[in-house]
């Protein structure tokens, strides 16, 4: 915005220059204002890493670190999926940890001692500045306006759907995976442009990165085939064309391949298929244009015909054999949850379970985009034009993506991009025409000089340059200004009160007003890495695994790599059932401590209890005659956790576990809990299989330790209750052990 | 598989000196042997020595690539990797030679112009010079067959 009054002062024949640094100024301003809105969450917490899969990537970087590459590359990880243990080096996108750890090095070779957790923590600021340069690069392929470009790197470095996932902290794959995203379409579009081999193979190097750094690269491997399919249907078949996909295809589908994670899926998954075919049509259109030349048009007609037969016959063939055969594997599960999104629910209730895959409520765009949203349209139907090939990319692109933004929560992040460059040049275009126009009708008509070859086009936009009156500039001006402020304005106010949280660190207010700081987890978690044994097993839910992993360095049984959903399925269970089904899934997973999250003290609403349903379903998903997800809800189909909860609920263990001695921190019968507002049974649950180890300040974590078998062969209930003096519960034993459960 | 078989490349622009000393004109209703047979003549007239190079060696690819897709095929593909990184070698340097032709082909006879075609096609590819397309080929064969090897295992 600080460039179009400056181009006016500078233009002229020595401007180019100084405004070619003026441009870099702001480009580089607009980086350090994208890096520094992103620290809100260093400087109110500290350089620590959030969330959950950051810590996964933060723990496997210091292991490539640690252990050269090689190594990271073969790592068999005994410590997670207990008993299973996970092959991490082939089932991880090694983009990140390989960037940060080349990105240690060197600043080791120039003497910088930098701790590789700051490295880890600031790798999404400084990604983000590079995308804003990428996000300018791209802009400036699609529109001529000088502006446009310094106005969409300025919209990406600072909009809030970008910074919801790159915020110092947020350790993970997209940090880096939206540059290359950005970058990647920059660099197909400049070969589009020019045809030749060497973009066409720069985008399939960026596209490999991609391809190691983020799952997401599959919106890439759909988008430029369309674009080029679409391409192909409005007849604009080039040579260029023609180069710069088959170049990106071979290229980058080898590329795509060296990844392990990824490794035959190319040529395999339905998912990489339209690129394939994409790639066979062009072979065959290219020859057809070749052909073409030798032959008046009636003759190819028909050989034409003839050739599309065969070929048509020959692929359906081929095609139908191949399904048949399971050469080709259908549809991943979370590719037909975009397209179905109830189907998530009912085949893969792992999936849906996570928060960020939920369909996208409408006031989350003006959240995350604020006045872009609205000028997005416009964006899109000035594409539609001046529709060059470019264009079409846009167009497409914003279609998809807007869909997928609605479907899932975090494919947000992947239409921001294109909100940004389309809002760019609407914008532009406005501020162009009002400011431009002071000018007289010159630099209009030069840029619309080859439109205006006809005259009745000229005096289309005869109303364009008539705008000289300075009543309108103002107000035109001046309301984009404050449109402008206004963004900045919400962006801030956003990612400081809704984005820099780390979630392992939580902060809440005193009355006074002060800052008050909850800190748990990081309690907890050090408390099981110095009081338990190096190879303590840990279960919680698999939320936990990975923290429990990096913060408290102990083997987990699940974690948020959810590869093995009958593990999942099996803690599921044993955290849903009765103490006797509980305690021998416990001893047969070797398990000695069971970590829950609790915050019915302190109103944290994100707690085990909540998230209980879900390891209801996901348990009846394989044990469907063990846990019944119907046992959970009254009968009146309410989830009550206080005195009409039912039976399956009060005796399950996440239950037991959750409340037990919770009561006595009240006067008899006063129990609230905060999160769910339900005053709670009087008599707290008896626990026997399980004793107590640790309880967080603020009673978010509870850590239970798994009895060992009794010494004199009794089974704990009995064991409980002799210690508790109930002797003469001992004569009910005989009829078996869950009779004694009604004492 | 004789749709590759000549390349997917654009139509050399010298088509109307072609047309004139073609080895014999077509009627309107010939059947689609006797098309194909005209292109093949008309292939053979009009190409100039350095592309018909490049033609051939995608013929020698394509039948690479089909002599190890018809191994595949037939004795099964147990070292997949290798299969496949050999199988993209051939595809992968195919396309690249095909690049390479249309960006060296169209530019070569600058009197073949007169034809409207040619004409649009060396305005779009046209930027880019012979050594600077030979450049990029050898820069895209580079990085594919850096690829290839990385894989092969």
């Amino acid at each position: 915005m600080a460039e179009s009054p400056a181009d006016v002062l500078l233009k002229g024949s020595s401007g180019r220059t100084s405004r070619g640094l003026l441009r870099i100024i702001i480009l580089a301003t607009i980086a350090a204002a994208a890096v520094s809105s992103r620290l809100f969450s260093v400087i109110r917490f500290e350089s620590i890493i959030h969330e959950f899969d950051p810590w996964f990537n933060f723990r496997a970087t210091k292991y490539l670190i640690e252990n050269g590459f090689y190594s990271f590359w073969d790592w068999f990880d005994d410590r997670t999926w207990h008993p299973l243990g996970r092959v991490t080096g082939g089932t991880l996108y090694p983009g990140l940890m390989v960037t940060s750890g080349v990105i240690y090095h060197i600043l080791r070779f120039l003497t910088i001692p930098v701790d590789i957790r700051n490295i880890c923590v600031l790798l999404a600021p400084a990604f983000s500045g590079l995308t804003a340069f990428a996000m300018y690069l791209l802009t400036c392929e699609m529109t001529a306006s000088p502006s446009a470009g310094l106005l969409a790197a300025a919209f990406m470095g600072i909009t809030p759907g970008y910074i919801s996932r790159s915020v110092a902290g947020s350790y993970d794959n997209e940090a880096i995976a939206i540059f290359l995203l950005v970058f990647t379409f920059f660099l197909w579009i400049k070969a589009v442009k020019n045809g030749s081999i060497m973009w066409g193979a720069l985008t399939a190097l960026f596209y490999g990165y991609m391809v190691s750094a983020w799952g997401g690269y599959v919106f890439i491997t759909n988008l430029i085939p369309l674009h080029v399919f679409v391409l192909l249907c409005m007849g604009r078949y080039s040579p260029r064309l023609y180069i710069s996909y088959t170049t990106w295809y071979a290229l980058g589908t080898l590329a795509s391949m060296q990844i392990p994670f990824v490794g035959f899926l190319p040529i395999r998954n339905s998912d990489h298929m339209s690129a394939l075919g994409v790639f066979g049509l062009l072979q065959l259109v290219a020859f057809a244009e070749f052909v073409r030349g030798f032959i008046p048009g009636k003759q190819f007609q028909r050989l034409l015909t003839a050739s599309i037969v065969i070929v048509a016959g020959v692929a359906v063939v081929g095609l139908t054999a191949l399904s048949m055969s399971g050469v080709i594997a259908p549809w991943s599960g979370r590719f037909y949850s975009l397209w179905d999104t109830g189907y998530a629910k009912i085949h893969i209730p792992i999936i849906a379970s996570v928060s960020e895959h939920q369909p996208t409520a409408w006031p989350a765009f003006f959240f995350d985009l604020n006045f872009l949203i609205w000028l997005f349209p416009a964006g899109v139907y000035m594409c539609f034009r001046d529709l060059k090939d470019e264009h079409v990319f846009v167009i497409i692109y914003s279609v998809l993506a807007s869909y997928f933004a609605g479907v899932m929560v975090r494919l947000m992040l992947t239409l921001t991009p294109i909100v940004c460059v389309a809002a760019a040049i609407a914008l532009s275009s406005i501020i162009d025409t009002y400011v431009f126009a002071s000018e007289g009708p010159s630099p209009q008509s030069t840029a619309s000089d080859e439109n205006s070859s006809s005259e009745g086009l000229r005096s289309t936009r005869g109303p364009n340059v008539g705008i000289s009156s300075y009543l309108s500039k103002i107000i035109m001006t001046s309301s984009v200004v404050v449109y402008l402020l206004m963004f900045v304005a919400h962006c801030t106010w956003v990612t400081s009160n809704a984005y820099s949280s780390p979630s392992v660190v939580l902060a809440s207010r005193l009355p006074d007003g002060s800052q008050f700081i909850i800190d748990d987890y990081r309690e907890a978690y050090y408390w099981l890495r110095q009081n338990t044994p190096q190879n303590a097993k840990i279960m919680s839910w698999w939320d936990y695994g990975y923290q429990i992993g990096g913060m408290a360095d102990r083997p987990t049984l699940v974690d948020n790599n959810t590869w093995n959903n009958t593990h999942i399925a099996t803690v599921g269970k044993a955290m849903s059932s009765r103490e006797e089904v509980s305690y021998p899934i416990l001893r047969q997973h070797d398990v000695d401590y069971v970590l829950v999250v609790f915050g019915g003290l302190l109103g944290y609403s994100g707690d085990d209890i909540n998230k209980f349903l879900w390891m209801v379903r996901i348990a009846e998903g394989i044990w469907p005659d063990e846990v019944k997800e119907r046992d959970f809800f009254t009968a009146r189909g309410e989830y009550r956790v206080d005195d009409q909860a039912t039976p399956a609920m009060r005796d399950s263990l996440m239950y037991k576990m959750s409340y037990h001695n919770f009561q006595n921190l009240f006067q008899h019968g006063q129990a609230m809990d905060r999160v769910r507002n339900s005053r709670l049974p009087a008599d707290t649950p008896q626990l026997s299989t399980l004793d107590e180890a640790f309880t967080s300040e603020n009673w978010i974590i509870r850590i239970y330790k798994v009895k060992d078998l009794d010494n004199l062969g009794r089974d704990h209930i009995s064991a409980t209750a002799f210690d508790r003096g109930h002797k003469k519960k001992r004569a009910t034993k005989k009829k078996g052990p869950r009779v004694l459960r009604t004492e | 598989m004789p749709t590759k078989r000549a390349g997917a490349s654009p139509a050399p622009p010298s088509i109307t000196k072609s047309l004139s000393s073609g080895p014999k004109t077509l009627p309107p209703n010939a059947s689609v042997f006797d098309i194909a047979h005209y292109v093949w003549q008309q292939y053979l007239a009009t190409t100039s020595e350095r592309t018909m190079l490049l033609d051939v060696f995608m013929v020698f690819l394509v039948l690479v690539g089909a002599i190890q897709f018809a191994y595949c095929v037939l004795a099964g593909n147990f070292p997949f990797n290798a299969f496949l990184s050999g199988f993209s070698a051939a595809v992968g340097q195919f396309v690249l030679t095909a690049s390479l032709r249309m960006q060296t082909s169209n530019g070569v006879p600058k009197e073949g112009t007169k034809v409207a075609k040619s004409k649009d096609e060396s305005g779009q590819v046209g930027s880019v010079s012979h050594e600077r397309a030979f450049a990029d080929y050898i820069f895209g064969s580079l990085i594919l067959h850096f690829f290839c090897i990385n894989f092969i295992n």
